[in-house]
């Protein structure tokens, strides 16, 4: 029996136990959509935009650590998920993007809606195919899944001309998949895994920093075993937060531009670091050059080779899954009975106390103005700390990784790589059909949360109980800080006028709206949108201080030890 | 320092494009790249000719191995190997020139593959810099179009690069 290329899309996207797709139809997927229409093992999510279809799928992704899978047309379809796309490459998250093409034949004739969506994904994504025979269909979307979730995960566009979803064949999915040009290591170098303990038991100034890595590798439970047993400080990178309990002692916080005092300066005075699924981004580490000035040495844990040696040198590189080559080092460690340095360790952590105990997350109240991190604080308190919490880019997104204290892995939504702006809400989305239940909060911003604004009526249509947590300063607040601190306070384009009424424009999508312009009335608004309206997405309009800055800060091209702390302006 | 790469990748659409698209996206530079099937029609070797710090070509080694459709990658100025490179020259050959080229061409053991009564066109094989060389020989004013083929290169003795 022969089956339409359609139907065996949706046939292979079933066996791969593929849940939700997000999408939005159009002239070369026609045939796909008709043939979902014909099922209902998987639910189709039509949103109201491409690039936020893809920002779902990965707001699933990075939930669940599932595959997340889009669907969009051709032509604009393509380019308008190309961000999503661009997105998920930076942070490394397993996506399987289906997009239609014009037919085969039309391909280079500058057909209505054609693009060429393979060439133009090309640098964004971890593989993609064009399809040209019916019969390449089944295997070709097992590879595109294999490829996606194994080794270090990412994106795969899978480019479908629409008289090859007519064609017919018969259908078989593979089982397995074997191919010569891509087999990720999993298991580490058992004599380097030997060494780094080693290097660890005789650290005087040991830390740990570890980033997303860690949890798209789900190794968060061997994380926390290893750090407790050897008693070395540890902080989590922007994407790597929830790896390790955030209210642990033994938890310094994030490091970076944005990073605590006694993260970054442990991770700068260390003697020993032990990298996990980071990689050194400029974010994390600053300069480069300055970072490596001080002798140190480090023991990285990828299972991407490339992000080896990249921007620092390591001493002891270990390529493999960071869940199995933990697993190894606790082995190592339990058969050897082998302890720390006890007493360097104790006078490092003297030392590290010193540093937390300049409280550099403490920030200043100001009278009849809400400070937008109590309103971090605030959510923090409501939520229990049990919320999935995404976040947009910029200010907000600092303040909601430096004070919401995460405690568990995939609870903490954002994009750290591309930095895009946008993805909150549709994250959120993603988070919120993937997890039924549980509290969602959209930490965003006024001009962030602009970007993908249309997916309220996403959201409406679906019934997603998500909070959006709108820090409102009237201005891109990153750029307004960057410019205050480097460009004599020449706020270039900066501020947003015209704002809409954000509690109308709720109202108008058919959801709650609360504007908040008092700190007394925080906490009871966001009580009233987690508990009173439960179920109702919410949109709670914080007017917050406009002059809030991000501190710490290490300035762009700094060290990590120039710090510039709240207190020193 | 020059370095001399070869990949042996999935002889498929595109593959050519990812190679070539990370040497831009990343800033590395290519001096030559080839490109062909091997005996093996499944799989193509590509030689590029790239140059870098050690940093520098680790990290090309390493993104290139993370392509999908990349098998095998190696460099082969790292120990005993062969390059070679084919041009093809077309010189104004009259009058006095046409003796000149002519023994030019012998000393560097071109062939004259195609005479004409104004011009030679002059095959030349040989590693990189034997072909500049060449060029630096010969009256630039003389030569009117060059082709080249850029580097293949090949590992000595045991040195196999295959699946």
């Amino acid at each position: 029996m022969t089956m339409t290329g359609a139907e065996i899309v949706i046939r292979c996207l079933q066996e791969e136990k593929v849940e939700y797709v997000f999408g939005y139809p159009g002239g070369s997927v026609l045939h796909i959509y008709d043939e979902l229409f014909k099922q209902d093992k998987i639910k189709h999510i039509l949103v109201r935009h491409e690039q936020a279809a893809v920002h779902a799928a990965d707001g699933l992704a990075r939930s669940t650590g599932k595959v997340g899978v889009a669907m969009v047309t051709s032509g604009p379809g393509a380019t308008n998920a190309v961000t999503g796309i661009a997105t998920a490459y930076m942070d490394s998250i397993p996506l399987v993007v289906i997009s239609g093409q014009v037919p085969t034949a039309y391909i280079g004739q500058d057909a209505f809606q054609e693009c060429d969506t393979v060439g133009i994904t090309r640098p964004c994504v971890k593989h993609n195919f064009l399809i040209k025979d019916v019969h390449d269909i089944a295997a070709t979307i097992k590879k595109a899944f294999y490829i996606a979730s194994t080794g270090r995960p990412g994106p795969v566009v899978v480019d479908i001309p629409k008289d090859i979803t007519a064609a017919r064949c018969a259908f078989e999915y593979p089982k397995t998949i074997q191919m010569r040009s891509y087999n990720p290591v999993i298991k580490g170098h058992l004599g380097q895994i030997r060494k780094a303990v080693q290097l660890l038991l005789d650290a005087k100034r040991p830390m740990i920093y570890t980033g997303g890595g860690v949890i798209l590798s789900d190794a968060a439970e061997q994380l926390t075993k290893l750090t407790r047993r050897l008693g070395f400080p540890i902080c989590n990178t922007l994407m790597g937060l929830g790896a390790y309990p955030g209210n642990d002692a033994q938890y310094l916080g994030m490091p970076g531009m944005h990073g605590t005092v006694e993260a970054n300066l442990a991770m700068q005075h260390s003697d020993v670091l032990l990298a996990i699924g980071a990689r050194f981004d400029d974010r994390v580490i600053g300069n480069p050059d300055h970072f490596s000035s001080l002798p140190r040495k480090i023991i990285h844990i990828d299972i991407d080779p490339s992000s080896i040696s990249k921007r620092v040198r390591v001493d002891v590189p270990i390529v493999g899954n960071v869940p199995d080559v933990l697993d190894e080092m606790l082995k190592l460690l339990d058969a050897e009975q082998a302890k720390p340095n006890a007493a360097a360790l104790a006078e490092w952590w003297k030392e590290i106390e010193g540093w937390r105990a300049k409280q550099c997350m403490k920030y200043k109240h100001k009278k009849n103005l809400i400070m937008p991190q109590y309103v971090i604080e605030k959510l923090y308190e409501v939520t229990g700390g049990n919320a999935i919490v995404t976040s947009d880019v910029g200010q907000h997104q600092m303040w909601a990784a430096q004070y919401y204290k995460f405690d568990k892995p995939r609870r903490w939504l954002n994009s750290g790589g591309l930095g895009t702006m946008g993805v909150g809400l549709p994250y959120a989305m993603g988070a919120a059909f993937a997890n039924p239940g549980k509290q969602i909060a959209c930490v965003t911003g006024e001009a962030s949360i602009q970007m993908c604004i249309q997916e309220l009526s996403t959201a409406k249509q679906f019934r997603l109980p998500i909070k959006i947590v709108n820090l409102n300063n009237r201005y891109l607040g990153m750029v307004r800080q960057w410019q205050e601190m480097f460009y004599g306070s020449r706020y270039s384009e900066s501020y947003m006028d015209s704002l809409p009424d954000f509690v109308k424009l709720a109202e108008a999508y058919g959801h709650v709206g609360i504007r908040v312009e008092r700190p007394e009335d925080v906490e009871a608004a966001l009580k009233k949108a987690f508990v009173e309206h439960k179920d109702d997405l919410v949109f709670i309009d914080f007017l917050t201080d406009q002059k809030a800055n991000v501190f710490p800060m290490v300035a762009a091209g700094k060290g990590l030890s120039e710090m510039i702390l709240a207190e020193d302006l | 320092m020059r370095h001399i790469i070869s990949i042996l990748l999935e002889n498929e659409a595109g593959a050519l494009s990812r190679v070539a698209g990370l040497f831009s996206a990343r800033g590395y530079n290519i001096e030559t790249l080839t490109v062909a099937p091997t005996e093996d029609l499944s799989l193509s070797r590509l030689t590029i000719v790239t140059s870098g710090t050690d940093e520098v070509i680790e990290q090309i080694t390493k993104q290139l191995n993370k392509l999908v459709d990349v098998i095998k990658v190696v460099d082969l100025s790292e120990a005993a190997h062969i390059e070679r490179e084919l041009m093809l020259i077309k010189v104004r050959a009259t009058g006095k020139d046409r003796e000149e080229v002519k023994r030019l061409a012998d000393i560097f053991r071109g062939r004259i593959i195609d005479v004409t009564e104004s011009t030679y066109v002059i095959e030349l094989t040989g590693s990189g810099s034997k072909l500049d060389s060449f060029i630096q020989a010969i009256d630039t004013g003389l030569i009117l179009e060059t082709v080249r083929t850029g580097v293949s290169g090949i590992g000595r003795g045991d040195r196999i690069l295959k699946v």
